[in-house]
C-alpha cells in the first residue's frame, strides 16, 4: 500500500507544482454542464454559451443565475490577490482507518482525475491586500465528504489562523460524512468544531461561505459556526438530504426548500452573495475586521 | 440469529413459569432445573455476538431506557424543559439531580416505551429545539460547576421539514463546538444506538463510555447501505464493515471504556447494568477530580484533536 501512496504522491506533486506556478490556475470547473464541444448549455434554463463565454462569467449563467460548482483551485484564483497564493498542508492525504474495501483504489482514481489529494485545499493568501487563511472544498473529490484528512487539513488551517492571528475563510461544499471512514468521519465534526470554537474564543474572525451543496456532517460542524455566514445563490444547504426527508415524512418538499434563499429567510444565512461579488464582499468584510484577527495585514 | 435464540429463551421462561404454577413436586422441579441448564447453555452462545446482533440488542424494545437509568442512578431528579426560544422537545430529557450526593446535570435521549410515548419523543430523533435545550442545560451546569452526564440513544437527528427550517445543522454544530469548551467534567454514556451527528451532539465528552452491546456510528447501518450501495437491505453487511461495536471503537480510541452487560443483553438484568453504569461513571468522574476548568477544556480539545490519523505524503509545507 505504501507503494500506491508513493506513486500517487509523486504524480500529484508534479501536477500541483504546475498549478501553483501558473497564475490563473486555469482548470475545468467542478461539475458537468452538458458539453457538446464548443458550446455548453445551462442545466437550469437551457441557455447556450460558448465555453469561453461561460468561463468569462465564472461559470454562472447570465440568463438565470445558475452557479455551477467550481473547483477549489479555480475558486482560489477568483478570490485571492494575484500571486499571493501559498498552499498549506498540501501533503495531508486520506488514510484508510477501517480497511474499507476498494477505498484506497477509489481515492487513487479520483486523485488522478482531479489532481487533488483531498476534498479541501487550504491556503494562505491575500484578499484586497489583507492576509487570510482560506479553505476551499471541492465536491469533485468524493462529494466533498468529510474524511479524516479533510478534518485534519481544516483543523490545521484553523489552528494556523489562530496562531498567526489571521482571519479565516472557508468555502464549504460537501455531501456530508465520508462513509468509507465511518466513525472517524463523525469525529472530524468534533475536531473541526472544537478548533473553530477555540479560534473564536481567541477573537479570530471566521467567515463561512456555503456553496452548493453543503449538507450532513459539514453543515452540522464548521460550516455553520461562522461569525458571518455567506451563501452562493440557490445552494442546497441542510443537515438531512432532501430524499431522506421525503422518505421519512412521506410528502413532497416545498419548492426552494433547503436552498440559500430559504435559509436566509429562516435566519441562518447572513447574506447571499453571487460569485461575481464574492471577492469584493470578502475584501470589505476583512477590512471591517482588521483589528479583529487581521493584525498582520 | 440472536433473535431466534431470544425466542427460544422466551419459550423456556414461559415453560418454567407454567411448571412453577403447577406446584412443587419433584418431577416438576427436575424439569425446571433441566430447562434452566439449557437456558444457561443458550445464553453461553450470546458471548460472541455479531455486529448485527448488537444492533438488534441496542434497539431492543425492553432495553433499559433513560427514565429507568435516571431512576436507578440519581436522586431527586428535577426535570428542566424547553429551549427558552420556542419549544420543548421531549426526545431529550434533561435536568439536575444528585449523583452520590453531588449535584450533576443529566441529559439523555428519550425514545419512549409505549407507542404513545414513542410519538411524543419522536422515537428519540431530536429536533434543533432539543439540542438547544441540552446546550442551555450544559451552559447552566458550567455556570454552577456541575459535572454533566449524558446518555446517548438515538437513531439520529430528525430529518423533517421543520427541523431543517429551524436550523438542524446549526443546532448540532453549536452543541458540538460548545461542548468542546466546557469547563466542567463531561461523561457520555452510549446506552443504545448512537447514530450520526445526533449522537455526537451529546457526545463531546471528557470520557466516552459505551455499554457492551451498544453501537456508535456515522449513521444507521440501513442508511449506510442505502447511501453506499443504494440498497438498505444490505444492512447486515454494513454492520460488519462499519466497525460500530464497543470493542472496535475502544480499539480505535474513539471511546474510553466498555460497560459490561449480562449475557443476552442489558434487558435480561437491568439492575446489574445500572450497577455497572454507576460504577463506571464514578470511576470516570474520579479521573477528572481536581482538574481546573481550563484544564478540562484543554482535555476535551486534545482528546478529539488526536482521534484518527491522516496520511502525510510529504512534510508540512
Amino acid at each position: 500500500m505504501e507503494d500506491i501512496f508513493k506513486k500517487r504522491k509523486d504524480k500529484l506533486r508534479t501536477l500541483k507544482d504546475m498549478l501553483a506556478k501558473s497564475d490563473n490556475y486555469s482548470e475545468e470547473p467542478a461539475s458537468k454542464v452538458p458539453d457538446s464541444g464548443v458550446f455548453v448549455k445551462c442545466p437550469t434554463c437551457g441557455a447556450e454559451y460558448t465555453k469561453t463565454e461561460f468561463s468569462r462569467s465564472c461559470y454562472v449563467c447570465t440568463n438565470c443565475g445558475y452557479h455551477q460548482p467550481i473547483s477549489a483551485y479555480y475558486r482560489l484564483s477568483l478570490i485571492l490577490d494575484s500571486g499571493s497564493f501559498r498552499e498549506l498542508n498540501g501533503g495531508v492525504e486520506p488514510n484508510d482507518p477501517l480497511n474499507f474495501p476498494g477505498y484506497i483504489q477509489k481515492v487513487e482514481n479520483i486523485s488522478e482525475k482531479t489532481a487533488l489529494n483531498e476534498c479541501v485545499v487550504t491556503a494562505l493568501g491575500r484578499i484586497g491586500g489583507i492576509q487570510a487563511v482560506v479553505g476551499v472544498m471541492d465536491s469533485r473529490f468524493l462529494m466533498g465528504s468529510l474524511g479524516t484528512a479533510t478534518g485534519e487539513k481544516i483543523t490545521q488551517a484553523v489552528e494556523y489562523a489562530d496562531k498567526h492571528k489571521l482571519p479565516l475563510i472557508m468555502f464549504c461544499a460537501s455531501g456530508g460524512a465520508r462513509m468509507q471512514e465511518g466513525i472517524f468521519s463523525l469525529m472530524q465534526m468534533a475536531k473541526t468544531s472544537a478548533a473553530v470554537a477555540r479560534f473564536s474564543a481567541n477573537g479570530g474572525l471566521y467567515i463561512s461561505c456555503l456553496t452548493h451543496p453543503t449538507t450532513g456532517g459539514v453543515s452540522a460542524s464548521f460550516a455553520t459556526l461562522g461569525d458571518i455566514t455567506l451563501a452562493e445563490p440557490n445552494a442546497l444547504i441542510g443537515f438531512a438530504g432532501p430524499r431522506v426527508i421525503e422518505q421519512t415524512i412521506g410528502q413532497k418538499l416545498p419548492a426552494g426548500f433547503q436552498r440559500s434563499e430559504y435559509l436566509e429567510e429562516h435566519g441562518f444565512v447572513d447574506h447571499i452573495v453571487p460569485r461575481s461579488e464574492m471577492r469584493d464582499t470578502l475584501a470589505l468584510l476583512l477590512k471591517m475586521h482588521v483589528k479583529g484577527g487581521a493584525q498582520n495585514a | 440469529m440472536l433473535k431466534d435464540l431470544e425466542a427460544k429463551l422466551e419459550a423456556m421462561e414461559k415453560e418454567i413459569a407454567e411448571l412453577e404454577k403447577n406446584g412443587e413436586d419433584s418431577i416438576n422441579a427436575m424439569r425446571i432445573t433441566q430447562i434452566k441448564r439449557d437456558m444457561q447453555e443458550l445464553l453461553g452462545m450470546c458471548g460472541n455476538l455479531s455486529a448485527s446482533d448488537k444492533v438488534y440488542l441496542s434497539r431492543h424494545p425492553k432495553r433499559p431506557n433513560i427514565d429507568e437509568i435516571i431512576n436507578a442512578l440519581f436522586e431527586d431528579f428535577f426535570e428542566i424543559k424547553g429551549d427558552h426560544l420556542c419549544k420543548e422537545d421531549a426526545s431529550i430529557l434533561g435536568g439536575i439531580a444528585f449523583f452520590h450526593g453531588t449535584p450533576v446535570t443529566v441529559i439523555g435521549h428519550k425514545k419512549g416505551r409505549s407507542l404513545e410515548e414513542n410519538m411524543q419523543c419522536n422515537f428519540g430523533m431530536t429536533s434543533p429545539e432539543g439540542y438547544r435545550k441540552s446546550l442551555r442545560l450544559m451552559k447552566q451546569a458550567e455556570k454552577f460547576g456541575r459535572p454533566i452526564i449524558t446518555f446517548i440513544n438515538t437513531p439520529g437527528a430528525y430529518p423533517g421539514i421543520e427541523a431543517e427550517a429551524h436550523g438542524q445543522s446549526e443546532a448540532i454544530a453549536r452543541n458540538i463546538a460548545e461542548m468542546s469548551t466546557l469547563k466542567v467534567p463531561v461523561v457520555a454514556v452510549i446506552t443504545g444506538e448512537g447514530s450520526s451527528g445526533g449522537a455526537l451532539a451529546l457526545g463531546v465528552a471528557d470520557s466516552v463510555l459505551m455499554l457492551e452491546n451498544a453501537v456508535y456510528s456515522i449513521l444507521s447501518p440501513e442508511g449506510f447501505a442505502a447511501i453506499l450501495w443504494k440498497d438498505s437491505s444490505r444492512s447486515n453487511e454494513a454492520c460488519d464493515i462499519m466497525k460500530i461495536t464497543a470493542q472496535d471503537l475502544l480499539e480505535f480510541g474513539i471511546i474510553d471504556g466498555i460497560i459490561p452487560e449480562p449475557l443476552g443483553g442489558a434487558q435480561r438484568d437491568p439492575q446489574a447494568v445500572f450497577d455497572e453504569i454507576d460504577k463506571a461513571i464514578v470511576n470516570a468522574l474520579a479521573q477528572f477530580k481536581g482538574m481546573s476548568g481550563q484544564e478540562l477544556a484543554v482535555h476535551k480539545y486534545d482528546k478529539f484533536r488526536t482521534i484518527g490519523e491522516a496520511y502525510y505524503s510529504h512534510a508540512a509545507d
